[in-house]
């Protein structure tokens, strides 16, 4: 087993309104090992994305630490974290400037953390783009003039200009048709060995965690119920919450239905 | 004959840009009957929103955009409305939950000030207390559990999938003739997922309400659906009753969206080529596809 790459040691969130307190994220530990694909699974408003969140430094958390290689990661990171941990997102329109090239936005990320030289910057680009699928002369597109697939595929590319460790991946499929979510999703299984990347994986869909993920963390109400291998947590679910959302994903064919129906009873050795 | 809530015959768009003139729809025909539940599934960039934009009389509001063919909603040729009249509709008789809820819920009211303002559409005199009941009410049918918090919250305060059932309890409080869904489902978790699809059958059977279903999740379709079109670079490529076309998909292009979808039982990313492939096969219809 690879040793851990980030853990979430007692990790509270409370969010602060005028007049009352939402408790988000309620005494949280796992560890994400190197190498891995975490998946995090759990009903709306469960806290997936506080989660996130905290580890990608966009608010501290109100209890609780977070250590990556082993130090504690602090409340105001560093360019080194900003550089490690890296986020992809369900709309990269919303990430992705609209105003800058996708050669500009992919060449921005180089200059921020000062990757590779000066002059070899334009061909690393190039090399970036051909890594995630996409032609050179995309570099002179603006995101308005890309598919949703190739726009996640830009994403991608950022996420691996930065030489990330860690890419959270939020709902990064979900608005993409199932021929362009297969490939982005077999790109990203290809990455993650050839540029030594671990992935925390956010996603309702368990279709897709089932083959995807190596191990899944589901959540509920801010608590994490369970946490296991993918293929054991979904031919043993331990929680009858984890068995509740098996039992709800929606599946293509019958005898996809006959096992769903026999995992949501118990586990497919009741 | 009954005079079915939408029949699209024929359908076309292009749009003008700086460079050129960009074909999107070549020829849409598609037909809901009242409380049918039809799904439109394909390739992203394929023409499913824009013709549902089209429906809501959006598009015509666009000088780039040259639209053909006819949209005849409840028996009343839309091109024949005057775009006030098409908005009147827009809100009451047909109603719409798109793909981003970021992008229609406004950022700088709070929920329960803009629920109060959809349901003043249909009924322009609703005080704010009779509102706040019959939202809650809506509220709860999406399982919101407390819709004062939802009501005082702005929406960067609520997480996607709550503001998600927010939009589809607005679109469903004035009791629509149609509902077209846009992705309704991709901020949602799976239960609640089921929950509102279950919902939104329950409506569409005690009301009568057809719904426009415009989906990537096709395990969602065929559990929600009566009839399902699909459709690849704005042309459709397959219609039929959802059982048909799951069990026996005859288009070379709907056969490669079925192997594409990952499988609960397992077995890995499904594999598929690199290369776009051509699908350019002619319509594939199946018995009882329809009644037009
Ligand atoms: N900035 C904020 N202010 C107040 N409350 C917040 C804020 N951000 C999140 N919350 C609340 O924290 C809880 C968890 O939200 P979070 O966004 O983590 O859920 P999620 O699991 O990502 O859900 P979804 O699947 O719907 O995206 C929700 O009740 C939400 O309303
Ligand atoms: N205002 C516009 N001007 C020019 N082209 C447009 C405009 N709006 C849409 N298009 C083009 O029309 C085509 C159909 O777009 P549409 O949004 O209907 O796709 P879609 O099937 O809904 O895809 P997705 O599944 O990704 O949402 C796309 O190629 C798109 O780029
Ligand atoms: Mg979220
Ligand atoms: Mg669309």
């Amino acid at each position: 087993m690879s040793p851990p790459l980030l853990e979430v040691h007692g990790a509270s969130k409370v969010f602060r309104l005028e007049d009352r307190e939402v408790p988000a994220l309620l005494d949280v530990s796992f560890d994400v090992r190197e190498g891995e694909c975490l998946a995090i699974v759990g009903e709306s408003g469960a806290g997936k994305t506080t989660v996130a969140n905290l580890i990608l430094g966009v608010y501290p958390p109100t209890d609780g630490t977070i250590l990556m290689h082993g130090e504690p990661l602090p409340a105001r990171r560093r360019r080194e974290h900003r550089r490690a941990i890296q986020l992809v997102q369900q709309n990269p329109l919303s990430t992705l400037n609209p105003k800058r090239t996708v050669g500009a936005s992919l060449r921005l990320a180089l200059d921020v953390h000062r990757i590779g030289e000066r002059r070899e910057r334009p061909e690393i680009v190039a090399t970036l783009l051909e890594e995630v699928g996409l032609p050179g002369d995309f570099a002179r597109r603006y995101p308005a003039a890309l598919s949703g697939g190739q726009r996640q595929r830009v994403a991608v590319a950022r996420a691996l200009a930065c030489r990330s460790e860690l890419v959270v991946l939020d709902e990064p499929t979900s608005s993409l048709d199932v021929l362009v979510q297969a490939r982005v999703l077999r790109l990203l299984e290809e990455l993650k060995p050839r540029r030594g990347l671990t992935y925390l994986f956010i996603t309702h869909d368990l279709s897709v965690v089932r083959n995807f993920a190596d191990r899944v963390a589901v959540f509920e109400k801010g608590r994490l119920l369970e946490i296991g291998v993918t293929e054991a947590l979904f031919a043993e679910p331990e929680h009858p919450y984890t068995r509740r959302l098996i039992s709800a994903v929606p599946v293509v064919s019958r005898e996809e239905e006959l096992v769903r129906d026999r995992l949501a009873e118990g586990g497919l050795n009741a | 004959m009954i005079v079915p809530t939408l029949d699209i015959r024929d359908l076309r768009l292009g749009f003008r840009t700086y460079e050129a003139y960009v074909e999107v729809l070549h020829g849409i025909s598609l037909n809901i009957a009242p409380g049918e539940r039809v799904a439109l599934v394909g390739e992203s960039g394929s023409g499913k929103s824009v013709t549902a934009r089209i429906v809501l009389g959006l598009l015509q509001l666009l000088r780039s955009a040259r639209i053909s063919g006819s949209v005849v909603f409840e028996g009343r040729d839309l091109d024949r409305l005057s775009a006030r009249e098409r908005q009147r509709l827009r809100g009451t008789r047909m109603t719409m939950v798109f793909q981003d809820p970021t992008s229609s819920l406004n950022p700088v009211y709070r929920i329960g000030t803009q629920f109060h303002e959809v349901l003043r559409r249909t009924e322009p005199r609703i005080n704010e207390h009779a509102a706040r009941e019959r939202a809650a009410q809506m509220l709860l049918e999406v399982s919101i559990d407390d819709p004062d918090r939802v009501f005082e919250s702005y929406p960067f305060q609520l997480s996607g999938g709550m503001n998600q059932r927010v939009m589809i309890a607005m679109a469903l409080a004035n009791e629509p003739a149609l509902l077209i869904a846009d992705e309704p489902g991709t901020a949602l978790d799976v239960t609640v997922q089921a929950q509102t699809l279950k919902l939104m059958r329950e409506l569409v059977e005690h009301h009568h309400t057809s719904v426009l279903f415009i989906s990537h999740n096709l395990g969602v379709v065929r559990e929600f659906a009566d009839r399902v079109y699909v459709i690849y670079k704005g042309r459709i490529v397959e219609q039929g009753p959802c059982a048909s076309v799951f069990e026996r998909p005859g288009h070379a292009y709907t056969r490669a969206l079925m192997a594409a979808v990952p499988r609960i039982t397992g077995g890995g990313l499904p594999d598929i080529g690199d290369e776009p492939r051509d699908f350019s096969q002619p319509l594939v219809v199946h018995e009882s596809g329809g009644y037009a």
